[in-house]
């Protein structure tokens, strides 16, 4: 694709997340990082391409590791923000006021 | 599957992302955002290994099943404590992945040089700056700040050397070159975070949150990847958010925080010193007589809380107060009270206080002057008034809970000692302050014996 393609692409997605975060209530700022970590390892994208040929060699080793490291990022963060949110309780609601 | 079928399997997956975020505006629709993150990371994978793009599945699918093996447990048993480290893991763990995928395509034969040393530098930057963060936080190396003489001209020096080196890379097309780039690149990494203390450290995950998104912009320019980049700057733009609000609570610098220095030294310049002022120190049991009587009880936790795990038993002592005596608790939470953006809430949520009843510092200031206690446990700086009073002050202009506008402040301390900014604090003189000595921990427990024996 052309490179002005994809920098229109940059910019736009970059307003979006701009918007988008100032909306996380500031209570979410550590399940927000923790989020972004597992979305970041949208490089496994990059990695399963690099790593899914079919010809061994040395470029497909490295996309290999990459591959294991950017599944631990998405796991673990999916994972550790799921723990956090479910921590996140509402007052339990009393019967007589 | 076609090349139509997987850019709309990419659309769809941005879209999910973007609405995964955009749950965490709410505590409520925050799950549901989480799931749907889930959610679009697996449409993202499944469409490219169905794709042409892959062409071998068993060591691919090993990869993954290693990974989420390697990802899910650490992430099971962490303690809310420790988050931080593993953030600062992952962005680590993230950007080295992106320098994994920049080397494996210059192996491929990609041309696209410069794209490629972008993702290259950042995810180097992003990688080496996380094990000096992850180090500091975990106790590995001290979390003070280092520093050296000349270590900005140093890093200067370095740094313009990085950028000589990527574009000789993108002229001639060596790949020893680009070996030398990915080199220095760490080193820079580590470097940069050297000098840089441990209560900025929130600050440091933010910026590096932000460079593992980049590095994937990066990636998904040399890899003409529509999904990377999306996705990258989300991620990116997050993280530069989150630092700005943090250096913003400090009302410092983004430069300020990251050139570092910060809390080397302890500023001996306080006119409090001279004067010959007295703290008053109280018992728990005074404490608790106060606070039983009160209408309104204010709590402010800092990461001194944290360090003394005494969440669970402050919980314990919030909800005697309410449920035996009546009183109306309160928790305040300023933005840099932990070690990272939002910490505290996290903490605070896991001894189960509901989120109804924390408050971040602008909805709550106004509530200290009609709050009959303020019960400052592990916090300091960012209830030191100089902020507000002396110019001179290396927190001037930083924004602080009115504390001292309660009409009893309860200091849980044990000593007298500055905090991280070496400032000296007059509150703890004051005629209102009350200071109860001691681990953060027994102190509360302590109280909330008194209480529950009556």
């Amino acid at each position: 694709m052309d490179f002005w393609m994809l920098m229109t692409v940059f910019v736009l997605a970059a307003f979006v997340g701009y918007f988008v975060v100032w909306g996380v209530t500031p209570a979410l700022h550590s399940p927000l990082m923790s989020v972004s970590n597992a979305i970041s390892g949208i490089v496994i994208v990059g990695a399963l391409i690099t790593a899914g040929v079919a010809e061994t060699g040395g470029a497909k080793i490295w996309g290999l590791a990459a591959v294991v490291l950017a599944a631990i990022n998405i796991f673990g963060g999916f994972a550790v923000s799921q723990r956090m949110l479910l921590m996140f309780k509402k007052k339990a609601v009393k019967e007589k006021k | 599957m076609t090349n139509s079928f997987l850019a709309f399997a990419y659309l769809l997956s941005s879209i999910l992302f973007i609405f995964s975020i955009r749950g965490l505006a709410s505590p409520e629709t925050a799950r549901r955002g989480n799931l749907l993150g889930m959610l679009g990371m697996a449409i993202a994978i499944l469409a490219t290994l169905f794709s042409p793009l892959v062409s071998e599945y068993v060591w691919v699918a090993g990869a993954i099943l290693l990974g989420g093996i390697l990802g899910t447990i650490p992430a099971l048993k962490v303690k809310m404590t420790s988050l931080p480290q593993m953030v600062a893991a992952f962005n680590g763990l993230g950007g080295l992945s992106s320098v994994f995928i920049a080397i494996a395509e210059i192996l491929a034969g990609s041309q696209t040089y410069l794209e490629t040393s972008l993702g290259l530098l950042i995810g180097a930057l992003a990688f080496s700056g996380s094990v000096i963060a992850f180090a500091k936080l975990q106790g590995l190396i001290s979390a003070r700040a280092m520093v050296f003489p000349l270590q900005q001209t140093l890093n200067l020096l370095l740094g313009l050397a990085v950028v000589g080196l990527c574009a000789w890379f993108v002229i001639s097309g060596d790949r020893n070159i680009f070996y030398a780039l990915a080199v220095l690149s760490i080193l820079l990494g580590f470097l940069l975070i050297l000098p840089i203390g441990g209560a900025d450290m929130p600050v440091v995950i933010s910026v590096l949150n932000s460079y593992s998104g980049l590095a994937a912009v990066g990636i998904g320019f040399s890899l003409n990847n529509v999904l990377l980049i999306t996705v990258g700057s989300l991620v990116g733009a997050s993280g530069a958010i989150l630092s700005y609000i943090m250096t913003k609570a400090m009302n410092r610098s983004l430069a300020n925080v990251m050139l570092g220095g910060f809390g080397a030294k302890t500023v001996a310049a306080s006119n409090l010193a001279g004067e010959d002022k007295q703290a008053h120190a109280g018992s728990p049991a005074d404490a608790a007589f106060i606070m039983e009587n009160a209408n309104k009880v204010i709590i402010v936790p800092g990461y001194g809380m944290a360090v003394a795990q005494a969440q669970h038993v402050l919980k314990e002592m919030a909800d005697d107060l309410h449920n035996k005596f009546g009183v109306e608790v309160k928790y305040a939470v300023h933005p840099v009270a932990g070690r990272m953006p939002g910490h505290m809430n996290v903490l605070l949520a896991e001894a189960n206080v509901p989120y109804e009843e924390v408050f971040e510092l602008e909805d709550i200031n106004r509530e200290f002057a009609t709050a009959d206690v303020a019960y400052v446990i592990g916090a300091n700086d960012v209830t030191n008034p100089m902020a507000k009073t002396n110019p001179d002050s290396p927190i001037y202009g930083m924004p602080i809970l009115d504390v001292e506008k309660a009409k009893t402040v309860f200091f849980v301390k044990r000593s007298l000692a500055t905090g991280y900014s070496g400032v000296e604090n007059p509150l703890f003189y004051a005629d209102n302050t009350i200071m109860l000595y001691g681990d953060a921990k027994k102190v509360t427990e302590e109280i909330v014996n008194v209480l529950e024996n009556k």
